[in-house]
């Protein structure tokens, strides 16, 4: 493999920001009770920590190490904030759901991780590469649990009532109120970490 | 690692802020009117909701135009404050158009003493008229919002919506579905003196009683918060529907157009 494609496609598996880095837990948590916002907040973490990675890495060797942390909040507040007027200004309903936390995206680990990890010491291409590949990445495991929860806790699929369709309710099948707390997205993380780990024996802890 | 001058360092971070400041603002300006837009079509969604007029949010400004003639704002003491007229797009009187009240802080004036002004909006529809009513009080979590429709006896409710920022999902937050909603119609605000009574969000609410409606299980914080809620922001209209009472009571001799702030108290005029 490819250096640049190593970059990319790491974090969408090995080296998954959520299941394997254990970074953007809380977003994780907090967005994906419906598939709709958990996508969109994939798609603009994805934006974000790309865009991000691009600019700190094209700025590396003339922000001065002392003060790099302040300049990496910086571009990514400017970026978030960018991303918010965005949302609110075309797609109202979603920014709205998403509500805090768009702004969360500044606090997420991810985003931060990521520059210091990466983007403040390698070129801006494979650092945008890896900025995407790490939105994907926490994007999957985002998309995974919007669907699960969305079609367990509120009987619907992208706001599409199946189990209803399905005539689910008339055998007596009820949703789980559970799904959508918090606390069983936790749960759910880990069961993805424990198929994944037990999938993946170079993930294993000796 | 290379070393940078303290100089350097100042001036970087000057010019680093000095250019995301301009950036954000350029584009913050530019997307203003977008914005703004769609947080008002959203408002006149959710008041034509309560008139039980669903429709997407891009409809709202047209059917908004076509359902409601008025909007009034009223202080505690039922003065009328300001009319906007929707069909002409102009004020009328005052200066404030109701629409863009801030509930919050004209609660926050009451409670602080001084005088709040609140909204009262007034529809046509299927040739019956009435108001709609704005009220935000406190759930679990964070705020909760309702508009009560009220028909052309400004007591009996004719439609309700409910809305929250962050109440419990499948808990407080089924205030919002149908199921807690269609008990509010037929309900009574008014008790039989005409003093403000308001909806009782409660347990075991009797079915056939007019100022009570069920809670929901689990979500009792949330329902008490609906049920105050009604009650203190409804009673803020108490001397405005007192207004409109004795209004319609001398009227059999005063010419209606001398009221030219509601259409509705016309219609009642000549009903009486």
């Amino acid at each position: 493999m490819s250096n640049n494609s190593k970059v990319f496609l790491g974090p969408l598996a090995k080296n998954n920001p959520i299941t394997v880095q254990i970074l953007g837990i809380c977003s994780c948590l907090a967005v994906t009770a419906q598939l709709k916002p958990a996508v969109v907040m994939a798609l603009s973490v994805t934006v974000v920590v790309a865009l991000s990675n691009l600019i700190i890495s094209l700025m590396r060797n003339t922000i001065p190490p002392r003060i790099r942390i302040i300049v990496q909040l910086v571009v990514v507040s400017a970026l978030v904030i960018l991303v918010n007027q965005v949302l609110m200004a075309y797609v109202y309903d979603v920014s709205k759901q998403l509500s805090v936390y768009v702004g969360l995206i500044i606090t997420n680990c991810i985003v931060m991780g990521r520059l210091e990890a990466f983007a403040m010491n390698h070129k801006p291409w494979e650092s945008m590469l890896d900025g995407i590949g790490n939105g994907l990445g926490y994007g999957v495991v985002l998309v995974i649990l919007g669907a699960f929860r969305e079609l367990f806790g509120s009987g619907s699929l992208w706001g599409v009532p199946v189990m209803e369709k399905l005539g689910m309710y008339k055998i007596g099948y009820e949703n789980n109120g559970l799904v959508i707390m918090a606390p069983m997205a936790l749960i759910l993380v880990g069961v993805i970490i424990w198929i994944q780990r037990s999938k993946d024996k170079e993930l294993q802890e000796q | 690692m290379k070393n940078f001058s303290n100089k350097y360092i100042f001036i970087y971070s000057a010019v680093l802020v000095a250019v995301v400041a301009v950036l954000l603002s350029v584009v913050a300006m530019g997307l203003k009117d977008k914005q703004q837009a769609n947080v008002r079509n959203e408002k006149m969604q959710s008041l034509l909701a309560a008139i039980n007029v669903d429709c997407e949010r891009d409809q709202a400004p047209a059917l908004y135009k076509q359902y409601f003639v008025t909007e009034l704002t009223v202080n505690t003491d039922g003065q009328v404050v300001s009319e906007y007229s929707i069909a002409d797009d102009q004020m009328k009187n005052g200066d404030v158009r109701a629409f863009d009240i801030n509930l919050k802080t004209e609660q926050t004036k009451e409670k602080n003493g001084a005088k709040g002004s609140f909204p009262i909006y007034c529809f046509v529809k299927d040739g019956k008229q009435g108001i709609v009513i704005p009220t935000r009080g406190n759930g679990l979590w964070g705020p909760v919002y309702s508009n009560i429709a009220l028909g052309d006896d400004l007591n009996t409710v004719v439609g309700v919506t409910f809305s929250h920022e962050s109440e419990t999902p499948g808990l407080g937050a089924e205030i919002t579905t149908e199921k807690f909603m269609a008990p509010f119609i037929g309900k009574q605000i008014l008790d039989a003196d005409g003093k403000v009574v308001s909806i009782a969000v409660k347990k075991h609410a009797d079915p056939a009683g007019l100022h009570e409606v069920d809670a929901i299980s689990g979500g009792t914080m949330t329902s008490n918060g609906v049920s105050a809620m009604l009650a203190d922001d409804l009673a803020r209209y108490q001397a405005f529907f007192d207004s409109r009472r004795t209004l319609a009571a001398q009227a059999a001799d005063t010419s209606s157009a001398t009221d030219p702030e509601c259409n509705l108290v016309e219609e009642e005029v000549s009903n009486e």
